[in-house]
C-alpha cells in the first residue's frame, strides 16, 4: 500500500494488526464474456474515505455492488471486517448503500423513508422514528419528515437516501455516484459535507465516481480502474503526481503523456514519463535549452489560460497563470520544465 | 441509538440470519433467484398451458376428424375429408362473405376513427385530452350486448332512424337504398347495411386508440413544415400524415378484422339469414352437431390472421399497440 | 404529436371529430330513454310516454336476480385468479430477462387476440373430449383465462415505471425478500393491481361469447340478454337491465382511469 501522502492517513495512522473494512483476493464478476471486473485485490481501511475511480465501464460500480451483495463474484473472495461475505445476501451485510437514483421509497413520507431500515429489523416506532428524526437533523433537514420525497429537490432527496442509510449505522457506507446528479454549486457543498460527516461518523466511506476533481478533493485513498482492473491505489497526491500508468496520467487531471524516447533524452532512461501541465513554462525565445514548439491555441479558462502545443507532432498542454504574457497563436515558442516534475512511469516502454 | 457512536460500532459486518422458515426461504430465493423464476411462472404458464393452448390442440385435433353421415356420431380417424368439405360452395361463400365484410369494416372504421384520433393527438390539450381518452375508452369497455342492442332499437323499422329520416321527408332515401340488392333488404336491422354498420360501431375505438397512439408520435412541426414548403392540406394528408399514421391503421385493423372475422352474434341479431363464419361455427357445433367441420372453420380465421399479423409486422404496426 | 397551444383546429376537422364521438356515445344514451318507455311491445320511436314502472317489475323478477347473481360470482372468482396469475406473470417478465420471455407475453395475450369465438369453441371441446360436464367453474374456467392478460398489461406497466434499485434499496436496508414485497413491491403495484381487476371484473361481467360455449344452462346476465335479444319475452325489462349494465360496468372503468392516470395507460389493449 503506497501511502506517503503527508495528510491524514488511517492506514499508517492506526497502528496495530488491523482487519480490512473490506478487502478483495482476486476477485472476478463476469457477465458471459464481459469481465466487468478482472482479479482485483484491495483493502479498504476502516474509517477511511476510500474513492473508486475511473471511466463509465471500468468495473468500479460492480465493485461496489459486490461489497454491498446485489452481485457475487465469479472467483475470489470478498471479506467485510474479517468475515467473509460470499454468498450472504444484501440484506444481513451491515452495509448501506446511497443510491445514484436515490432510490427513495415513493410511498413513504421522508420519515418512514428513514426509518426504513430500523422498521425491518423490528425496531419500535417511537424508537425507529425518533432515531430518524435525528438522522435527519445529522443531514440538515430536521422537520421534513412529513413531506413526500417527489416534494423534494435533488439535493434534498441525496440527503435523505443518505440520512435513510446512516440510521442503520453501517460498518461501511457505500455511496454510487452520489453527486452526479446535482448542479455544479450544490455539488461542491454536499463534497464538503460528506467528507466532514465521515470525519465525524468515522464510518468507511467507499465511494464511485467518474470525476477525478472529486475524488481527489475527498477521499483518503484513490483507486482508480480501467477495464475491469485496479490501475493504481494511493493517496490523491500520489495519483495526481506520480502517475503509474499513461492511463492514469491521462484519465486523472489529464497529464501529458510522454512517449520513451521523449523522456530519454532529458532522464536518460527509455520510459513513458508524465509531465502536468502547470509544470511546462512557455516563452517566446527563438532557441535555447527547452522543447522547441509552435502554439496552435489558447482557451482562457479564468484564472488559468490553457494552451495546446505542437512539439514537432507531439501535442502538449500547458497551463499558465492568467495575465502572462503570450505569443499569437502559431507562432514558435521554447518549452521548459524542471527534471523533478518529469514522473517516469512503472509502465513498460 | 445515537449515530455519532457508530465510530466504535461493535456490531458484527455480516449479521446471522433471521432463521426460521421464512429466512430461509428468502435465503434460498435470493441464492436461486432461477428457482423462484420457476415458482412464479409455474401457476401462469400451466393454467394457460393446459386450459387454453390445451383446448386449442383438443380443437385442432378435432378438425381432422370426420362425422358419420349416417349415424351423425364422430369418427376419430385421422383424415383431411372435413377439411374438403371447408371447400364446398355454400361454405366458401360463407368465407369470402365474412372476409369482404371484414375488409369493408375496417375500411370504415380507419376512416371515421382518423379525425377522431388527429384532434386527439393533436389539438386535445388538458381537460379535453382527458374527455377524449375517456370519450373512447368508455364505449370500448361498455357492454358489448347492450350496444348492438341500442343499435337494433335504431335501426328497427319503427325505430328512430326511420322516424327522423320520416321527418327531414328523406323515406324515399331509405326505401331506395332497401331495395336494392345485396345490401338491402325489409328494413335496415334485418340487412347487410345494418351488420355493417353495427360492426363498424363496435370495433370503432379499437381503431381510435392505435391510430391516436402512432399520431402523438408524429412531432406537429412536420405538419407545419410540410405546408410551409407550399403542400396544400390534401398533399400534406397524403404525403406526410397518412404515411405516419399507417402503422396505428394497421395496428387497429388487427382488432377490428379479427374481431369481425370471429364474431357470431352481431349478424345474428342485426343480419340476414345468410351466415357468416362465426355463425357457421356456432351451429355446426350446436344445432348441427359437426364438431369437426366447426373446428375446421375457426381455423380460417386463425390462418387469415397469421397471415394478416405476419404483413402488419413486416409493416412495424406492432411498435402502435 | 405536439404542436404550440395557440394553434385552432380546422372547422372540418372539429366537426368529424365532434360527429365521430357522437356516433361512439349517442346509441348508448338511447337506451337510457328506452327504459323509461311505457311501450311494452315494439321499439317505437319517439317513446309515447314515460314510466318508472318497470323498474320494478324488473326487480321482481327472480331470473333477473339470479343471472346477475352468477355474473357477479364468476366475475369476482375469475377476477382474483387473473389477479394471481397476471401479477406473478406481469412481476416475472418484467424483474428478469430469461429465455422465452417473448413466448410467455405471447402466450398471456393470445386468449384476447385470437377471435372469442376460437377460445369458447375450444374450451368446449375440451370439456367435451374431458368429459367435464358444465358448470360454475367451467364458466370460470375460461373467463379466468382472458382476464389474465388486462391484470398482466397493467401491472407490467407499473413494474416498468418502478424503479429497479427500489427493490435493492430495500435489501440494502436489510429487509428480505418477503419484506420487501411486503413493504414496497406490493404498495408500488397496490393501485395498477386494484384497476386491472376492475377492469378484469368489467370483462367478464360482459363477456358472452365464449361464455355461450362454456355455460350450459346457466345463464349470466349478458347470456340472459343475448336470450332476449333472440326470443324477446318482455322488452322493457331488457331495456332496464341494459341501462344498469351500462351503469354497472361505467364504474369501474372511471375508477380504473382515475387510479392509473398518471403515468401508465390501460388503453384498449386489455379488451
Amino acid at each position: 500500500m503506497c501511502a506517503n501522502s503527508p495528510s491524514f492517513d488511517p492506514a499508517t495512522e492506526l497502528t496495530g494488526p488491523m482487519t480490512s473494512a473490506v478487502s478483495f483476493k482476486q476477485v472476478s464478476r463476469h457477465f458471459g464474456s464481459v469481465r466487468a471486473v478482472d482479479a482485483v485485490d484491495l483493502d479498504i481501511v476502516p474509517g477511511e474515505f476510500f474513492a473508486m475511480l475511473g471511466p463509465s465501464g471500468s468495473g468500479k460500480t460492480t465493485c461496489l455492488r459486490l461489497i454491498a451483495g446485489f452481485e457475487q463474484p465469479t472467483a475470489g473472495s470478498i471479506s467485510i471486517f474479517g468475515e467473509r461475505a460470499e454468498g450472504v445476501p444484501p440484506y444481513r451485510r451491515n452495509v448501506n448503500t446511497v443510491f445514484q437514483d436515490y432510490a427513495l421509497f415513493p410511498h413513504l413520507n421522508v420519515l418512514d423513508n428513514v426509518a426504513y431500515g430500523l422498521m425491518v429489523k423490528g425496531v419500535g416506532k417511537a424508537e425507529r422514528l425518533k432515531a430518524a428524526e435525528e438522522a435527519l437533523s445529522l443531514v440538515r433537514l430536521p422537520g421534513y419528515g412529513t413531506r413526500r420525497p417527489s416534494q423534494l429537490s435533488g439535493g434534498q432527496r441525496q440527503r435523505v437516501a443518505l440520512a435513510r442509510a446512516l440510521v442503520n449505522q453501517p460498518k461501511v457506507l457505500l455511496l454510487d455516484e452520489p453527486l452526479g446528479a446535482l448542479d455544479l454549486k450544490l455539488r461542491e457543498n454536499m463534497q464538503e459535507e460528506l467528507k466532514s460527516l465521515q470525519k465525524v461518523l468515522g464510518i468507511t466511506f467507499v465511494f464511485v465516481t467518474h470525476d477525478q476533481g472529486e475524488a481527489l478533493s475527498m477521499a483518503d485513498r484513490v483507486a482508480v480502474f480501467n477495464d475491469g482492473r485496479i490501475m493504481q491505489v494511493g493517496s490523491p497526491e500520489d495519483i495526481y503526481q506520480r502517475p503509474k500508468t499513461r492511463f492514469v496520467a491521462d484519465f486523472v487531471g489529464s497529464s501529458n503523456v510522454l512517449p520513451p524516447d521523449f523522456v530519454q533524452r532529458y532522464s536518460g532512461q527509455h520510459r513513458w514519463g508524465s509531465l502536468r501541465p502547470e509544470s511546462i513554462r512557455v516563452s517566446s525565445a527563438a532557441s535555447g535549452d527547452g522543447v522547441a514548439a509552435r502554439l496552435v491555441g489558447t482557451n482562457y479558462l479564468g484564472a488559468t489560460t490553457r494552451l495546446a502545443l505542437d512539439a514537432n507532432g507531439l501535442m502538449l498542454h500547458a497551463v499558465v497563470p492568467a495575465g502572462t504574457s503570450l505569443p499569437a497563436e502559431g507562432e514558435a515558442v521554447l518549452l521548459t520544465f524542471n527534471r523533478e516534475s518529469l514522473h517516469l512511469m512503472d509502465e513498460p516502454a | 441509538m445515537t449515530i455519532a457512536a457508530v465510530q466504535s460500532n461493535p456490531a458484527p459486518a455480516i449479521l446471522p440470519g433471521s432463521g426460521g422458515m421464512r429466512g430461509a426461504l428468502s435465503d434460498l430465493f435470493w441464492r436461486r433467484p432461477k428457482l423462484l423464476l420457476l415458482l412464479m411462472l409455474l401457476p401462469p404458464v400451466l393454467w394457460l398451458g393446459i386450459v387454453y393452448i390445451g383446448s386449442l390442440f383438443a380443437l385442432l385435433a378435432q378438425s381432422f376428424f370426420s362425422i358419420d353421415e349416417f349415424s351423425g356420431l364422430i369418427n376419430r380417424e385421422f383424415t383431411l375429408k372435413t377439411y374438403g368439405d371447408l371447400f364446398q360452395a355454400a361454405n366458401l361463400d360463407i368465407i369470402l362473405r365474412t372476409v369482404t365484410m371484414a375488409a369493408l369494416v375496417t375500411l370504415a372504421s380507419a376512416i371515421v376513427a382518423f379525425p377522431i384520433a388527429y384532434y386527439a393527438a393533436r389539438y386535445a390539450r388538458g381537460r379535453w385530452k382527458a374527455l377524449f381518452y375517456l370519450g373512447v375508452m368508455l364505449p370500448l369497455w361498455s357492454s358489448y350486448l347492450v350496444k348492438i342492442y341500442a343499435w337494433k332499437l335504431i335501426l328497427a323499422k319503427e325505430g328512430i332512424l326511420t322516424w327522423l329520416l320520416a321527418k327531414l321527408h328523406l323515406l324515399w332515401l331509405l326505401d331506395a337504398w332497401l331495395s336494392l340488392p345485396i345490401v338491402g333488404g325489409n328494413s335496415l336491422s334485418v340487412s347487410f347495411t345494418g351488420t355493417f354498420i353495427v360492426f363498424v360501431y363496435v370495433w370503432l375505438p379499437f381503431m381510435i386508440l392505435p391510430v391516436q397512439a402512432a399520431l402523438e408520435r408524429v412531432p406537429g412541426n412536420l405538419v407545419e413544415a410540410s405546408s410551409d414548403l407550399g403542400a396544400s392540406p390534401g398533399q400534406t394528408f397524403r404525403n406526410v400524415l397518412f404515411p405516419l399514421a399507417l402503422p396505428g391503421i394497421v395496428a387497429g385493423s388487427i382488432f377490428t378484422f379479427s374481431l369481425t372475422l370471429g364474431d357470431y352474434i352481431i349478424p345474428q341479431i342485426i343480419g340476414t339469414s345468410r351466415l357468416f363464419i362465426g355463425q357457421a361455427v356456432y351451429s355446426q357445433q350446436g344445432t348441427a352437431g359437426n364438431i369437426p367441420l366447426a373446428a375446421a372453420f375457426t381455423v380460417v380465421p386463425i390462418v387469415i390472421m397469421g397471415f394478416y399479423l405476419w404483413g402488419a409486422k413486416r409493416m412495424g404496426a406492432f411498435d402502435a399497440l | 404529436m405536439r404542436s404550440d397551444r395557440g394553434q385552432r383546429a380546422p372547422l372540418g376537422l372539429k366537426i368529424a371529430a365532434a360527429c365521430g364521438l357522437l356516433f361512439l356515445h349517442l346509441p348508448i344514451l338511447l337506451i337510457f330513454v328506452y327504459a323509461f318507455t311505457t311501450e311494452e311491445k315494439s321499439f317505437v320511436w319517439p317513446p309515447p310516454g314515460l314510466t318508472t314502472q318497470w323498474f320494478a317489475v324488473t326487480w321482481n323478477r327472480p331470473d333477473v336476480w339470479e343471472a346477475l347473481s352468477l355474473s357477479v360470482r364468476v366475475a369476482a372468482i375469475s377476477t382474483a385468479i387473473a389477479l394471481v396469475l397476471g401479477t406473478l406473470c406481469a412481476a416475472a417478465v418484467s424483474q428478469t430477462r430469461f429465455f422465452g420471455r417473448e413466448a410467455i407475453s405471447l402466450l398471456v395475450i393470445l386468449p384476447i387476440a385470437l377471435p372469442g369465438i376460437i377460445t369458447g369453441i375450444a374450451l368446449r371441446s375440451a370439456f367435451a373430449l374431458a368429459d367435464i360436464p358444465f358448470s360454475f367453474w367451467t364458466i370460470v374456467l375460461g373467463h379466468a383465462t382472458f382476464c389474465v392478460v388486462v391484470v398482466y398489461n397493467n401491472a407490467v406497466a407499473r413494474f416498468r415505471r418502478t424503479s429497479g434499485s427500489m427493490i435493492e434499496a430495500s435489501m440494502d436496508l436489510g429487509a428480505d425478500g418477503f419484506q420487501t414485497f411486503r413493504h414496497v413491491v406490493l404498495p408500488n403495484i397496490a393501485t395498477a393491481l386494484l384497476a386491472g381487476g376492475m377492469l378484469a371484473f368489467a370483462l367478464s361481467f360482459d363477456e358472452v361469447i365464449v361464455t355461450t360455449f362454456t355455460a350450459g344452462q346457466q345463464q349470466t346476465v349478458p347470456i340472459w340478454m343475448l336470450e332476449e335479444l333472440i326470443r324477446p319475452r318482455q322488452r322493457p325489462v331488457t331495456n332496464v337491465v341494459a341501462m344498469v349494465v351500462v351503469l354497472v360496468t361505467l364504474l369501474p372503468i372511471l375508477l380504473a382511469y382515475y387510479l392509473t392516470r398518471d403515468g401508465d395507460q390501460i388503453a384498449g389493449s386489455g379488451k
